[in-house]
């Protein structure tokens, strides 16, 4: 008896060893010769694809999800069907955080499975290429790649997101800017003015402190800490650093445990310190983001920072994770200041920070030059404007954003005054980690450290993980 | 086979020695082709594996850039950097809690209480009890994460309700406290059935005697019921504290936080290789967990052993 028990729970471990181990000898496996072969199964008249991404109906970013089952996919397979091959697409959807998404997507391409067009976020791209998960397009699927009609359309910039060492990897469908949300209803019982426009970190710690005065109200919501994942870097650490005149990575080096770090971290100490400005909390908890989102929502938060995502998608009254009925009233937005003006990076006076998906391909698909025609047909004028119709957003694709973006005085707020002061992160395969360093400094920071002290820390992690002090510069 | 009408004759000394060289008869080719099937089971699914683990934990395999297409031999680094890791201090002192905490504190204190108040009983009473008891552990871990969530949430939980103390983030505060009495009462049911079983086979008339004599329930369970149940005591908290060792289920629950408050051995594995994609690093903790294993086991073993030598000689 108590011999079987040893035996069991060995077993347990080496059966998880024997999964890694599974999934090694896969990745390790060479590359089939006619795998690789752009034109493989051009000419079946029959095929099928799938589609994945980390939308759902009902749940997680369900307009896209509803976007692709009702427009794309019969439009696409009707277009095959006209030609007279029977094309079967299925959607297969994802409502889970996107650390969690990665991974499975990591997986699924390590063992050479997975959807045949799938959806990253732009800086995976870099280290999913060097791991060879994902292939340049032009390897992939041939000419057809670099000659597809949607590439003028698209700025450079934004095409960068789905480049790596100049090779593009996918489509980029749209851009992001990063902007301060305000409960305009709270400020007016605040006392604070209509159209708010903080010019530094001050004017908003000033805001926060009218807003501390109302009951049961948290007046801001920087997002913090590793639960939040790349939230935090996204919405909080990068657009600072940004206000502080520092970017994560420029010249070739990281940026370390400097001034201007300092200054991040000590915002967020003033947020979460003893002043009370912001709920501790809610950056630890699991589920912590979803609940700022629905506290917002119910009026319970004043100042949040975020990207016009959770204007499209969290707050809106009829999509929303979020609803809040009374958005287009009762939301204000402001650009993030600098901590002073002309302080910023680049010396400006207001900042943002711009990501966005990837469209890309399995390399692995069976049916190359088939995913790539949907690959395409999604990210055509057509179904481009289709996706937005319901909800506008900054698509790359200009000659939509002409029409579409007219009669939204926000986005157009964000495409006019954000996007011309809005910063990029670098595509680089350690990025990932460097953010999660960042994100445990705030965390440290809001769980009572002082700004010096977790900039310390945080240095020593980031020489550890870009490969020794000689690529880190303290800024 | 051997005359049952004389068994002590069988206990001299010849005849183990027989048994020793070849109790089945079988003769030693066609005895090895009966071993080999499961033997070769235990190289494929267990030696292979563990060494495979060792391997991988000596390379920088990751599961994205550079290093997941092209792995580097990094010698003994990653082992180091697991001892040295703080992290790793932390989640083997928290892994510790847990298990002293809720298995062998917890499961087999509750566990052995329930089976000694319940011994006597029929009826309605103890079937509640049991089936309660056995709901526990027999529900899918994911249903019964969501139930404890619901329980311990900060905001309307069923607990903050009941003690009328909303806003009391049980799972923040006291993330360790939660996950214990969580493992407790799903755990609980395996050393009740277990004890339950061993207590019956403790022989009336001893209970009765002890009875007599005045003994009070302490003198009872020292002298008369722990002597007869020891070896079931032993088994009992080696499958507990291995189950519990490599338990993953509270990761359900706090996901290890916050800030790594709660994070067990499984989960700290968990997430450096499939969070942070360290394979490599990941296989290494996962090589030390199965070392701890082991010696976790041997400990049992060797006392097990030992009893079972007293008993022969007493």
């Amino acid at each position: 008896m108590g011999y079987s028990g040893r035996d069991f729970s060995t077993r347990r471990i080496g059966a998880a060893a024997a999964l890694v181990m599974a999934g090694a000898a896969l990745a390790g496996c060479g590359d089939g010769g006619s795998s690789t072969d752009p034109n493989r199964g051009k000419d079946a008249k029959s095929y099928s694809l799938t589609i994945t991404r980390n939308a759902i109906e009902g749940g997680k970013n369900t307009e896209e999800a509803e976007w692709i089952t009702r427009t794309v996919i019969p439009g696409f397979v009707a277009a095959q069907k006209a030609k007279g091959v029977t094309a079967k697409v299925t959607f297969r959807g994802q409502g889970v955080d996107d650390e969690s998404y990665k991974t499975k997507l990591a997986l699924d391409l390590k063992s050479r499975s997975g959807a045949d067009i799938m959806d990253v976020d732009g800086i995976w791209v870099g280290e999913f290429a060097q791991a060879g998960y994902l292939r340049p397009l032009p390897e992939v699927v041939g000419a057809p790649a670099d000659a597809w009609d949607g590439w003028p359309t698209i700025p450079g910039t934004v095409q960068k997101l789905a480049m790596f060492e100049e090779r593009r990897y996918g489509i980029p469908p749209a851009t992001d800017g990063r902007v301060l949300f305000c409960n305009k209803r709270l400020f007016a019982r605040a006392g604070l003015p209509d159209g708010w426009q903080p010019k530094t970190w001050q004017d908003i710690i000033a805001a926060g402190r009218a807003l501390r005065r109302l009951p049961s109200v948290t007046p801001i919501q920087l997002n913090a800490g590793t639960a939040m994942g790349e939230a935090t870097s996204m919405q909080g650490v990068l657009p600072m650093l940004a206000g502080a005149g520092a970017e994560i990575y420029t010249g070739g080096t990281w940026t370390g445990g400097g001034q201007a770090v300092k200054q991040v971290l000590g915002l967020y100490a003033q947020i979460y310190g003893p002043e009370g400005l912001g709920d501790p909390k809610l950056q630890q908890e699991a589920k912590g983001r979803d609940k700022s989102f629905e506290e917002f929502a119910a009026g319970k938060i004043g100042i949040l920072a975020e990207g016009d995502y959770f204007w499209r998608d969290v707050l809106n009254p009829k999509t929303g994770v979020a609803k809040m009925k009374t958005r287009d009233q009762d939301v204000g937005y402001a650009l993030i200041p600098a901590v002073a003006p002309g302080k910023g990076v680049r010396g400006q006076s207001y900042v943002s920070m711009s990501g966005g998906a990837v469209t890309v391909m399995n390399p692995n698909t069976k049916y190359p030059q088939q995913a790539f025609e949907l690959l395409a047909f999604m990210n055509s004028a057509e179904m481009t404007k289709a996706r937005t119709a319901g909800t506008p957003e900054l698509t790359s694709r200009t000659d939509v954003n002409k029409e579409i973006l007219a009669g939204d005085p926000f986005l157009t707020f964000v495409s006019e005054k954000v996007l011309p002061v809005t910063s990029y992160r670098p595509g680089l395969a350690v990025y990932p980690e460097v953010s999660t360093a960042l994100q445990e400094a705030t965390a440290s920071v809001v769980a009572g450290k002082s700004p010096a002290q977790a900039a310390a820390e945080y240095a020593k992690k980031l020489e550890g993980i870009v490969g020794g002090a000689a690529n880190v510069t303290p800024r | 086979m051997a005359p049952p009408t004389s068994p002590r004759a069988d206990l001299g000394p010849p005849a183990p020695r027989d048994a020793g060289d070849d109790a089945a008869g079988l003769g030693r080719g066609r005895a090895a082709a009966f071993v080999a099937p499961a033997l070769v089971l235990i190289a494929v699914f267990l030696v292979f594996p563990a060494l495979w683990t060792l391997y991988l934990g000596t390379t920088d395999y990751r599961l994205t850039g550079i290093a997941a297409s092209d792995p580097k031999f990094v010698g003994a680094d990653n082992y180091g950097d697991v001892l040295g890791d703080g992290d790793f201090h932390r989640s083997l002192w928290l892994t510790l809690q847990f298990v002293v905490g809720s298995a062998v504190l917890g499961q087999t204190v509750l566990g052995f209480a329930i089976a000694w108040v319940m011994r006597d009983r029929r009826g309605l009473l103890r079937r509640l009890v049991e089936g309660l008891v056995l709901l526990a552990w027999i529900l899918p871990g994911s249903v019964i994460a969501f139930l404890w969530i619901a329980l311990l949430d900060r905001d309307g939980g069923t607990l903050n309700a009941l003690l009328g103390t909303p806003g009391t983030a049980w799972l923040l505060d006291h993330p360790m406290a939660c996950i214990v009495v969580f493992n407790i009462w799903r755990g609980t049911a395996f050393s009740m059935m277990l004890y339950g079983a061993a207590i019956g086979n403790v022989p009336p008339s001893h209970l009765e005697t002890a009875r007599l004599a005045g003994a009070s329930t302490w003198q009872t369970l020292r002298d008369a019921v722990l002597p007869r149940i020891r070896g079931h005591v032993l088994t009992s908290l080696l499958l507990v504290s291995l189950w519990t060792f490599n338990d993953f289920t509270p990761f359900l629950i706090t996901a290890g936080g916050p800030d790594g408050r709660s994070e067990i051995m499984s989960v700290y594995v968990y997430r450096t290789a499939l969070g942070d994609g360290r394979l490599g690093f990941g296989a290494a903790i996962s090589l030390i967990m199965i070392l701890i294993n082991l010696v976790i086991a041997l400990l049992y073993l060797r006392a097990l052993r030992d009893r079972s030598r007293k008993a022969a000689v007493a």
